[in-house]
């Protein structure tokens, strides 16, 4: 039961972060949400990962016979919190060109694209 | 080295360098900038056609990274395909053509119409590493890098989404919504990838095709991956980004955005045939699809017919088109346990669905074109103000006529190809599903009538007095892909028998997918 902790953090994670992007007005929130989901995800990679008792996957200094944890899931995590960043930024620096040309983040008064 | 066995990688790898060059070169001379991109994209178009080539006539292509072999893993002989790997076949290429053949054009185009503007090499960096993601997201085996590819793919469009953003609010604001959707749809993916991987321990297409149960998490996996997959695909209940996104990139982008929501659809086609192929309920999936596809055509035609806005119509009408590739396809998907209904109608469906994507993506990227140029010399995209322009704009009127004809249907250009097959193949599947595919058609054209009539006939007007024909590097894309569609529409035996039936062929047989890479295994 313990071990499926995790797995619960992960929905309840990706689920806040849906609840943001559908119920908040604010940029910087929806902002925030995204990066409430890409935990969630991240999580989930790392969790899939684990093995219980078993040493890190360097294969030159592991005790023979001993399991080791898988290191595709760690790798791809990595890659994902990279890509993540890139994201966020992204998506931050766009909210700061909105703020300078309407001189607000909140959603309703932004739009100007309709129909 | 034996250069042709590097030419997949080569495809990609030229316009990465390029892109990473871009910045350098600019500080130098900002001019040389556009024609170093546009050369870059040349030469990965001529190595396309070359692998096109080698693959129709040889077969499917594997590219292994770091190794001769993609089963190889271990010097002790230890056997388990975990390498990362190109794997290209004939629909694969398809995408990998349309893709070449629209961003070379795209670049071209750009050499006129980006000029004016300061920050040239930043616009041709973000093209050169758009396009290189759109090529690996339809050449790449791995699921795992395909994510990867999506992302840069997004990043690489809204970046250039927002590029008139330093001096204008709503391309920001397009941007954003862009944004959002496509971190979604790519945080998805890769929800999607993680249950795969926990349940069968491997990444690649293929090996998780050969094992692939169906079971219930399988059922979430294929549920998250078409529904956001539909989403960068602009399908109609997810389609609010597309207007917006569409028509505040530039005109040139447009088009590539165009391509790379295509690529998009092709990763659903991917996941539905060479993952799950027949191990799925396929009549309740195709019914989804062909469900999404009815939305697309009806809602987006529907939509288009009310715009005033030149480059919003245009994208309604994209999202209307997407239905017809939905359509076909989705038909062929829910006779795919059926092996008569397969034979009978089934395929000529599947292929009347992936030619429309080749044709959409020629005669789309010519109308945005010439919106495009009407905006670069009138300065807007309201249609209640423009008129009387082919006076002032004879080449881009024809242009625009020819675009008009093959998005609605008519003989004798590409657009009637297509919807042909996919008239009379799901008539026989079910008539009421034709019926309303040619309704779509005929309002298609309706509003088209009205864009041709409000833009371009008329008096001229003394506003427009300055106006002129656009310059040579626009006239030039527009003409390539005008004299595409004519041919596409007057020997699409030729293009159906040796390109589009490939194509098919190759996502409806699984196990030559799968084998390809697993071979003896």
């Amino acid at each position: 039961m313990i071990g499926n902790f995790p797995y619960i953090a992960v929905i309840i994670f990706i689920g806040l972060g849906i609840y943001t992007l559908m119920f908040k007005r604010n940029l910087i929130k929806i902002a925030i949400g995204i990066c409430l989901i890409e935990n969630g995800v991240n999580l989930f990679l790392i969790t899939l990962g684990f093995r219980k008792g078993a040493v890190a996957p360097i294969y030159t200094l592991a005790p023979s016979g001993q399991s080791m944890v898988l290191p595709t899931p760690q790798a791809l995590t990595l890659t994902s919190i990279v890509i993540g960043i890139a994201t966020t930024a992204l998506i931050l620096s766009i909210a700061m060109m909105i703020y300078k040309h309407y001189g607000t983040i909140e959603v309703n008064e932004v739009r100007r694209l309709r129909g | 080295m034996n250069l042709s066995n590097h030419t997949p990688i080569l495809i990609l790898a030229v316009p990465l360098l390029a892109a990473f060059l871009i910045p350098i070169i600019g500080k130098i001379n900002k001019k040389a900038t556009g024609i170093f991109a546009t050369l870059a994209l040349g030469l990965s178009l001529v190595l396309t056609i070359i692998l096109a080539v080698k693959i129709l006539s040889v077969g499917p292509q594997i590219y292994v990274f770091g190794a001769k072999s993609s089963l190889l893993t271990l010097p002790s002989g230890l056997k388990f395909p975990i390498r990362i790997m190109f794997q290209i076949d004939a629909m694969g290429i398809f995408m990998g053509l349309i893709t070449a053949l629209v961003s070379f054009l795209g670049a071209i185009y750009s050499l006129a119409f980006i000029d004016k503007k300061d920050g040239s090499d930043s616009y041709y960096s973000l093209l050169l590493l758009l396009t290189v993601s759109m090529f690996g997201m339809e050449f790449t085996g791995d699921l795992f890098n395909f994510f990867v590819f999506l992302e840069i793919a997004s990043m690489a469009s809204v970046s250039l989404i927002c590029y008139r953003g330093t001096d204008l609010g709503e391309p920001v604001e397009a941007g954003f919504k862009y944004m959002v959707v496509s971190s979604i749809a790519a945080l998805m993916v890769l929800f999607a990838i993680g249950i795969f991987y926990g349940e069968y321990d491997v990444l690649n297409i293929a090996a998780i095709a050969s094992v692939v149960k169906y079971s219930q998490l399988d059922k979430i996996a294929l549920g998250i991956l078409v529904s956001v997959l539909a989403m960068k695909a602009g399908a109609v209940p997810m389609h609010m980004w597309t207007p917006d996104a569409y028509s505040e990139a530039p005109a040139p982008i447009t088009m590539i955005l165009v391509a790379a929501s295509q690529a998009s659809l092709y990763a659903i086609f991917r996941v539905v045939f060479s993952l799950y192929n027949i191990t799925l309920n396929t009549l309740a999936v195709g019914w989804i699809i062909i469900i999404f596809g009815l939305l697309s055509m009806f809602i987006g035609v529907t939509m288009a017919i009310i715009q005033k806005d030149i480059n919003r119509l245009m994208a309604y009408h994209a999202i209307s088109q997407t239905g017809y590739m939905f359509l076909g396809v989705g038909v062929g998907l829910a006779v795919l346990a059926n092996p008569t209904a397969l034979q009978r109608y089934g395929i000529t469906a599947m292929e009347g669905g992936i030619f429309h994507i080749m044709n959409h993506a020629m005669y789309k990227g010519l109308l945005f074109l010439t919106a495009g140029a009407l905006f670069f010399r009138t300065g807007t995209r309201n249609l209640d103000k423009m008129g009387g322009l082919a006076h002032y704009m004879k080449y881009t009127t024809i242009f625009f006529i020819i675009g008009a004809a093959a998005i609605a249907g008519l003989p004798p250009f590409n657009g009637f190809a297509s919807k042909l097959l996919i008239y009379e193949s799901v008539y026989k599947f079910n008539p009421l599903l034709s019926i309303i595919a040619m309704l779509v058609s005929i309002l298609t054209l309706a509003s088209f009538v009205k864009v041709f009539h409000s833009a371009f006939l008329g008096p001229k007007l003394p506003q427009f007095k300055e106006v002129k024909e656009v310059p040579r590097s626009m006239v030039f894309a527009m003409a390539v892909l005008s004299c595409i569609i004519i041919f596409f529409g007057l020997f699409p035996d030729l293009i159906v028998k040796n390109l589009v039936h490939p194509a098919v062929m190759s996502l409806i047989e699984q196990f030559k997918y799968t084998s390809t890479v697993l071979g003896g295994m």
